[in-house]
């Protein structure tokens, strides 16, 4: 076999603590290498072309690269090889960047681990060989699970494109944080406005079907051909039937009903319409507060309802939905600020979230826009804002910056002063950060247009004094103690991972942070892309996002849905398992542990034996360390591949000892 | 450490694909420095390490082995970990049967998000590495006991 090695500077990066020509000398010393040299940057043009003609010259077989990891570059080089004519699998990376020139400054260390990667790449390579992908058919639909912003956005293009659309969203209508907002930064507008036909959008185009308080149960197959099980959880209404009048919600006599909606400020009846921009609008019974689910009485919303859409014995049902491609928009939860003490931990009504003083200055939220302080209902007239409540803060384990509160806080301080002109914010921040288009120009109107007090520091304690809090804090910029006598409280929280988003991840098998954030497969270049071929992220489930980046994103997924679905084939990965039949003595062991039922029993004439279906198999290899025969190997990853890369590295052999 | 004393022992890391060697990625991009001892094996998930793999290392030489893989109910394919979890554990419990030191053998999870974890798992394995020192060399004298030892066994 003729190997050619080719070792990167990576200008300095790997060039700088590890001696890359050395490396370059000792490979070409290597049984199998053929030719072996350095290169600049192997992944830019002339270190692409460099390649190429080494192929060509040389006439080789295979090729090493030694540069960066295999999870940045390896579909590269596969394409470099291809172009050089060469089987895309007779390639192997040694990751002399990330594990070794970059956690290592030792150069003569750095440069021994670096030819020991480069000697176990060849030897796994000479093990190798050329694999054909196959061509299978693919259901051009998508599924976009939440119907926030950027799963609306990401809906209504894939649909605008041409392509099925199946909308799933946990409550009982669409629309996300963004519907309960009142205005948007830095423009001001209402967001409800901008958002509105966008919802409207979604539920007259005709390639969207939607399934609202509906949740994904279970997701099996691959690219292409996933099935989807869908909960419609009951909402004791039918709804194709209901038209959303809203009679029931007039006559409805549990009105203590939680209203989730407007942050549990003030309360809801049990059959209600979300909000009056609801999408669908149909009502939904909450079980927990319904008077005839809980002792068998009242049933009034039975009886006034004009189209006897009230089903009381309604329940949850699962239907199932073929896709190919999944887009995941399931954005945030907002952070509970109760595990501050020094904010009171929940003990004070008039220290409200940023989100229910949001549904305070709505014109259509429980108080009609009219802001009154939850203790009495009076109009505040001292307001104090406080930043970084669940940002940015190591003791809660929220070491992160959500964002968007800043940005947030001072649209909440102008609108505060519209609403009641004499009226006096201040704020309690750590920094302003604004780094998007007109944003600081936001923050700075805040501050001179609406003279929005900026206070530098934190708050030690908040405290009840003749009915209104006070507030004590550091003011660092003068570095003295303030208080601020304030008749409410409103607190910037944070953004953390939605609730449910690791269960969520666990269904789609892909990736979270320490947070429960949704990975994404490289945070510069594949920012909407998962490991997990065919599933796309969007929004905030990513990381914490305004809207304009949640919208970004949504178009950016369904963008690379539809050149996913450009083709109306995909080529499968190779790297699958493969039956020696001759090996294979038939003890299914490999179709009772495969994950994914890509395993199957046939009959060889007339003999037990296992085989792989090629389009499920995802590649683990489980079955390979099960088969008590090494019947069962998987392609790039075999026994004796991996036993080579052993081989180079643990050398002492029980063989020569007993010479 | 190990660079530093010029002593380098041989470690084999079975890595997999999409959570550890993530994070020992990671830790690269963070420029998180670790001891040089470790050579990593890529494998697709924690749950293609055959047990075999690592007692070939050991027997062969290698003074420590490390599998790594995505945390348990994380993994890329499901269930992969676990069944590297039950394999690996009991490996463990047998390694004396072999003489072989129990330390010498890891396993552990490490998320592709954990670049500072996977820093510390590799600092933790590699100073315990250290301080058994190299794993003892088969030499004549051994194959001779061990010889005796199959012929009066019987």
């Amino acid at each position: 076999m003729k190997i050619g090695v080719f070792v990167c500077h990576c200008g300095s990066n790997i060039a700088g603590t590890v001696d890359v020509v050395k490396v370059a000398e000792e490979a070409r010393k290597l049984p199998d290498v053929a030719f072996a040299s350095d290169t600049m940057y192997a992944c830019s043009e002339p270190g692409q072309d460099g390649i190429i003609n080494a192929i060509k010259d040389l006439d080789l077989d295979g090729v090493v690269v030694a540069s960066c990891t295999p999870r940045m570059h390896e579909p590269t080089f596969r394409k470099t090889l291809e172009r050089a004519g060469l089987n895309r699998y007779m390639f192997e990376m040694a990751n002399i960047r990330e594990h070794v020139s970059w956690v290592g400054k030792d150069k003569e260390a750095n440069t021994k681990k670096a030819l020991d990667l480069v000697a176990m790449a060849v030897a796994k390579l000479t093990q190798g060989k050329a694999l054909i992908s196959k061509k299978f058919d693919i259901n051009k639909r998508v599924l976009v699970i939440g119907g926030g912003v950027a799963g609306i956005q990401a809906a209504l293009d894939c649909a605008d494109g041409g392509l099925d659309v199946i909308l799933v969203e946990k409550t009982t209508s669409i629309g996300g944080k963004m519907s309960k907002l009142d205005k948007t930064f830095p423009t001001v507008d209402c967001s409800s406005c901008i958002l509105g036909p966008k919802m409207v959008d979604v539920a007259q185009h005709p390639n969207i079907t939607l399934y609202a308080a509906s949740e994904v149960e279970k997701i099996d197959g691959y690219v292409g051909n996933y099935q989807v099980a869908i909960t419609k959880k009951a909402t004791y209404v039918d709804w194709d039937a209901c038209t959303g009048c809203g009679l029931c919600m007039e006559k409805c006599p549990s009105k203590k009903s939680t209203d989730y909606f407007n942050e549990e400020v003030g309360t809801t009846t049990a059959i209600n319409i979300l909000f009056p921009q609801a999408i669908p609008k149909k009502a939904s019974i909450d079980a927990d507060f319904c008077i005839k689910l809980i002792k068998d009485k009242c049933g009034i919303c039975a009886k006034v309802c004009p189209t006897n859409a009230i089903q009381y014995d309604q329940q949850d049902e699962i239907v199932t939905e073929p896709v190919g491609a999944i887009i995941v928009a399931t954005g945030y939860d907002l952070f509970d600020y109760t595990k501050y003490g020094e904010y009171g931990g929940g003990r004070y009504p008039d220290v409200i979230t940023s989100m229910q003083y949001e549904r305070l200055l709505s014109a259509s939220g429980p108080t009609g826009g009219h802001v009154k302080r939850p203790s009495d209902g009076k109009e505040p007239k001292t307001i104090v804002f406080i930043q970084c409540v669940g940002s940015r803060d190591k003791s809660i384990g929220r070491p992160y910056c959500s964002g968007f509160c800043c940005m947030y806080t001072a649209k909440q301080a102008i609108l505060t002063k519209d609403h009641m002109p004499d009226s006096q914010s201040y704020v309690f921040y750590m920094d302003i950060r604004a780094p998007g288009k007109l944003y600081d120009e936001f923050i700075r109107r805040a501050m001179e247009e609406y003279g929005t007090q900026y206070v530098r520091g934190r708050v030690s304690m908040l405290y009840p004094k003749n009915g209104s809090l006070v507030v004590r804090g550091a003011d660092t910029l003068l570095g003295k103690q303030v208080e601020i006598e304030a008749d409410l409280v409103v607190l910037a929280v944070g953004a953390e991972s939605a609730v449910g988003a690791s269960k969520l991840a666990e269904k789609l098998r892909i990736s979270y942070d320490n947070y429960g954030f949704y990975m994404e497969s490289h945070p510069k270049l594949r920012p909407v892309e998962t490991n997990t071929a065919g599933v796309f992220l969007a929004g905030s489930c990513q990381g914490p996002k305004d809207i304009p980046q949640s919208v970004g994103q949504g178009s950016a997924a369904a963008a690379k849905v539809l050149v996913l679905f450009s083709k109306d084939q995909l080529e499968s990965d190779p790297q699958v398992s493969v039956v020696d039949i001759k090996r294979c003595v038939g003890c299914g062991k490999c179709i009772e542990t495969c994950p994914f039922g890509a395993i199957e029993e046939i009959d060889f004439r007339g003999m037990t034996k296992s085989n792989v279906i090629e389009t499920i198999c995802q590649g683990c290899g489980i079955c390979t360390s099960t088969c008590p025969q090494g019947a069962i190997q998987l392609q790039n990853f075999t026994d004796n591949q991996i036993l080579a890369e052993v081989n180079v590295l643990c050398q002492q052999t029980l063989e020569k000892s007993f010479e | 450490m190990s660079a530093d004393s010029g002593k380098e022992l041989r470690i084999v890391g079975f890595l997999c694909n999409w959570c550890s060697y993530g994070g020992a990625d990671t830790a690269g991009v963070g420029r998180f420095q670790q001891p040089t001892d470790l050579r990593i094996i890529r494998v697709p998930c924690s749950g293609r390490v055959d047990p075999l793999f690592v007692l070939k290392s050991l027997v062969n030489g290698a003074d420590g082995v490390l599998v790594s893989g995505c945390h348990p109910r994380d993994c890329h394919y499901s269930e992969g970990n676990y069944y590297a979890r039950r394999r690996l554990e009991v490996l463990k419990r047998f390694l004396p049967v072999l003489g072989i030191d129990t330390r010498r053998f890891e396993y552990t999870w490490v998320s592709a998000s954990e670049g500072q974890k996977w820093k510390t798992v590799v600092e933790k394995f590699t100073e315990g590495i250290h301080e058994l020192g190299p794993a003892p060399v088969i030499d004549a004298t051994m194959i001779a006991k061990a010889q005796i030892l199959a012929a009066t066994a019987l």
